[in-house]
């Protein structure tokens, strides 16, 4: 059977049935409709959701809900990641589950806020100081809007960091036709607790897990939170050991786990010299120049990053093998494209298709710029 | 929870504490301490969040659960607590610092009642940083940053709240006998409290302005601010209030599917672009999702992109429609097969498209807007003629989708009747819209 739903109604479809009983966030275009979708939905599932004075003061919300043990989620776009930065840093260092959605709209700055872009890319990634590691995942349809939803929540939990999705105002406002077995429900993980009788203490990791086991506000033991740097009971330390184990875990944490957080879409065939590594919206048209170049003889691969941090190198790479060219479209100037130069063999070229005007890249840009015709 | 008298909520292995001598903060810590005693909390059901400053150094004397954050946010944090589970007791911990850099989630905390409890220590300067002025700095004021005094008026952190309706406001100072009883009332009103309390920063506004306890009280004598509590007016605290007010929504089913069931049959082959160009406020984008609602009740697959500017009721309104048999990847329209042209603010948005399109393509126009400049076929639409009723400008798009569909038959006209009959209140005049579009054609 078939619905039809944009981007944003598949995400708060997913965050409600991965669980999500917290929303906090700030009207901003093209994020709104997340926003107002969670406030009618959310008590239905007898969740909390409301508007705050600001971008800082929803996550704020989210944080301290989050840490009583609600599945939380907010929702932006790029001005308002701006203001959500201190906190994102604060959720890295306190190691809040949390997930982040930004619609992104056009930058800088007030940007266009009707209008498409892939400017937050880096920004997700780098956006807070430290520079410590965070999840962001990106969806290529209205159906990844949900499945990716869920996985958001799962990695969440699991690594108790900030999960951002990054999509788009062309897929979270577009309508779409949407067969309901594209909608995949993930199985999201719950958050690792300590039992009553256990003894808790809240930054303790043991050798077999680098994630700390968990005890909310309100729960059978105490909870010390503190995002100043901090030993294991959450005591604020300066020696240089405890603070070392501390900061390299919380990279560490993710780093490690590449291969469990890597999603990829590839579409690879045997030969092929050009490879094409988009993410998003710009993945709609790649699969379609794809097509038109395959059905005029060409040999070419591409590979839809769903996440886009920490690069999946791995996948990146086996997808490189035998090219000679890699197309990276991008409705930016070629952030990510950083991140394929520095993955290519001497003597791969790497050619971006970029725009920055509002309009989306059609697949015969990319046919014509990337000389596939 | 236990059923012992807590004698302490102090971590005696802590102490003394780590404050400078003679700073107010230790003063604040025990007295809290001892309204803690008073009212015999659960600790495990009491949560003291701080933020940045020395303040922030006091929550890890406290044998409860703790929260320690970024500068001024500590209300955030708080009420994000609150909202989650209600049933604990939230106290907040900031200094005059945080009621700067925070004041406008203090001030929204009021607004809203959040049950949480906000105790002030203000000395009137940064004195973790090196001394520097804050909100509450006396004019006049000598710190590492007003070297020539301070020249900006001194906040008044409780009618700030108050005037926001904060329900219990109290000020007063460190050296209060009845500061446990005071904090004690704070803790145990339902909404939101705030307690202003002043006290001595001996490491830099004391020294820098041979400050003590008797200006202190002076200065207070000087601003006309009153001690004791101020403000005490009980009203619906915002969990409760929030419980009460989606009570009947629970259980419903949230965000449940709408699965459309093809009852019609397409025959189109091929992908088709269409393109309506409207104005704000003329229903284009709702008549074109009820129209993919048709398509996809005719078995075919559909996307629909809008564009219109920040201002919703004025100006363009423009929305791109792809049909297709076959699932639908990239969404633009670079040369639509199909373009509706209703309103004289849609032609600029959709310039480059007429351009585009060549012999095979068709304009359906508002001939009030033609000529135009494009090689597509041009369809007049005279919607002038139209009876009185029809000379609705919001049910043009509805007319001309369904001309539309009379002169292609991308789907049956019976699909479209059924979408646009969906909703009662606007199904009469929808359906009177494409009889009406039935008569222009013939």
């Amino acid at each position: 059977m078939r619905e039809l739903m944009t981007g944003a109604q598949a995400i708060v479809r997913g965050a409600i049935d991965a669980g999500c009983d917290f929303f906090a966030g700030y009207p901003i275009t093209p994020a709104t409709d997340i926003l107002l979708y969670m406030l009618h939905e959310l008590p239905k599932v007898s969740g909390t959701a409301i508007q705050a004075e600001d971008e800082i003061a929803s996550m704020g919300f989210c944080i301290g809900a989050a840490m009583t043990g609600k599945r939380v989620l907010t929702a932006t776009s790029g001005p308002g990641i701006s203001l959500y930065s201190e906190n994102i840093g604060l959720a890295i260092m306190g190691e809040v589950p949390m997930v982040i959605v930004d619609v992104q709209r056009m930058g800088p700055a007030t940007g266009g806020a009707t209008t498409v872009g892939q400017g937050d890319i880096q920004f997700l990634r780098w956006g807070t100081s430290g520079g410590y590691p965070v999840v962001v995942l990106s969806p290529t349809n209205a159906p990844d809007c949900y499945n990716l939803t869920c996985r958001a929540f799962d990695l969440a939990e699991r690594f108790r960091i900030p999960v951002f999705l990054a999509t788009d105002k062309e897929i979270a406002l577009t309508l779409v036709t949407v067969e309901e077995d594209e909608l995949i429900r993930f199985p999201v993980r719950k958050r690792q607790v300590v039992s009553q009788e256990n003894e808790f203490i809240p930054y303790k990791t043991s050798p077999t897990n680098q994630v700390p086991l968990f005890s909310p506000f309100g729960g059978s033991h105490l909870l010390r939170f503190t995002t100043s740097t901090h030993d294991e009971y959450g005591q604020l330390t300066k020696n240089p050991a405890k603070v070392r184990l501390l900061n390299e875990r919380l990279a560490s944490k993710v780093e490690d786990s590449i291969d469990e957080i890597s999603l990829v879409k590839s579409d690879l065939v045997d030969g092929a010299d050009i490879l094409i590594i988009s993410y998003g919206v710009t993945s709609l048209a790649v699969a379609e120049a794809v097509q038109i170049a395959r059905q005029a003889g060409k040999r070419v691969s591409c590979l839809a990053v769903q996440t886009l941090w920490p690069v999946p190198e791995k996948e990146i790479r086996a997808a490189l093998h035998g090219v000679r060219k890699v197309i990276v479209p991008e409705l930016n100037l070629g952030q990510y494209r950083l991140e394929v130069e520095r993955l290519v063999r001497d003597g791969v070229e790497v050619l971006g298709v970029n725009r920055v005007d509002g309009e989306l890249i059609s697949p015969q840009e990319i046919l014509h710029q990337g000389g596939l015709l | 929870m236990t059923d012992q008298t807590v004698l302490s909520y102090l971590d005696e292995n802590l102490l003394p504490f780590f404050f400078c001598p003679g700073c107010g903060h230790g003063m604040i810590t025990e007295q809290l301490n001892a309204a803690l005693v008073k009212l015999q909390l659960d600790p495990h059901k009491v949560v003291i969040v701080t933020d940045i400053g020395c303040s922030g150094l006091a929550d890890k004397y406290f044998t409860t659960n703790a929260f320690h954050g970024l500068h001024g946010r500590s209300v955030t944090y708080a009420t994000g607590i609150k909202l989650a589970n209600p049933e604990l007791k939230v106290i907040v911990l900031m200094g005059d610092g945080g009621c700067g850099i925070g004041g406008h989630h203090l001030i929204n905390a009021a607004r809203r009642n959040i049950g949480v409890t906000v105790i002030v220590f203000n000395n009137f300067n940064y004195g973790m940083t090196g001394g520097e002025h804050s909100v509450t700095t006396p004019m006049g004021g000598l710190t590492s940053s007003t070297p020539f005094g301070q020249l900006e008026k001194t906040m008044d952190i409780c009618q700030t709240v108050a005037v926001n309706s904060a329900s219990f406001t109290a000020r007063t100072t460190s050296f209060e006998k009845s500061l446990p009883d005071m904090l004690a009332a704070a803790i145990q009103n339902e909404g939101f409290s705030l307690v202003d309390i002043w006290e001595l920063c001996t490491a830099y506004y004391v020294p820098n302005n041979r400050f003590n306890k008797s200006m202190l009280l002076s200065s207070l004598d000087q601003l006309g601010f009153k001690t004791g509590i101020l403000q005490h007016t009980p009203r619906a605290e915002y969990t409760q209030a929030y419980r009460e007010s989606v009570a009947l929504q629970a259980g419903k089913p949230a965000m449940p599917a709408h699965p459309i069931q093809a009852r019609y049959r397409s025959d189109l082959d091929k992908r088709m672009g269409m393109v309506i160009a409207g104005a704000a406020g003329k229903k284009i984008n709702s008549a074109a999702s009820l129209f993919c609602r048709a398509a996809v009740l005719s078995n075919l697959w559909v996307s629909q992109r809008n564009d219109y500017p920040v201002t919703v009721k004025s100006g363009h309104s423009v929305s791109e429609v792809i049909l297709s048999p076959e699932q639908i990847g990239y969404t633009g329209i670079t040369k639509p097969e199909v373009l509706l042209l209703l309103f004289k603010e849609g032609l600029p948005a959709v310039k480059s498209q007429l351009d585009m399109m060549d012999e095979q393509g068709i304009v359906y126009a508002n001939s009030e807007l033609l000529p135009i400049h494009t090689r597509a076929r041009v369809v007049p639409l005279g919607f002038k003629k139209s009876d009185t009723w029809a000379a609705k400008k919001e049910y043009w798009v509805i007319i001309a989708l369904a001309r539309l569909l009379l002169d292609t038959n991308f789907f049956p006209l019976d699909a479209f009747k059924e979408a646009v009959s969906g909703r009662a209140e606007f199904a009469d005049n929808n359906l009177r819209a494409i009889e009406f579009a039935l008569r222009l054609s013939a």
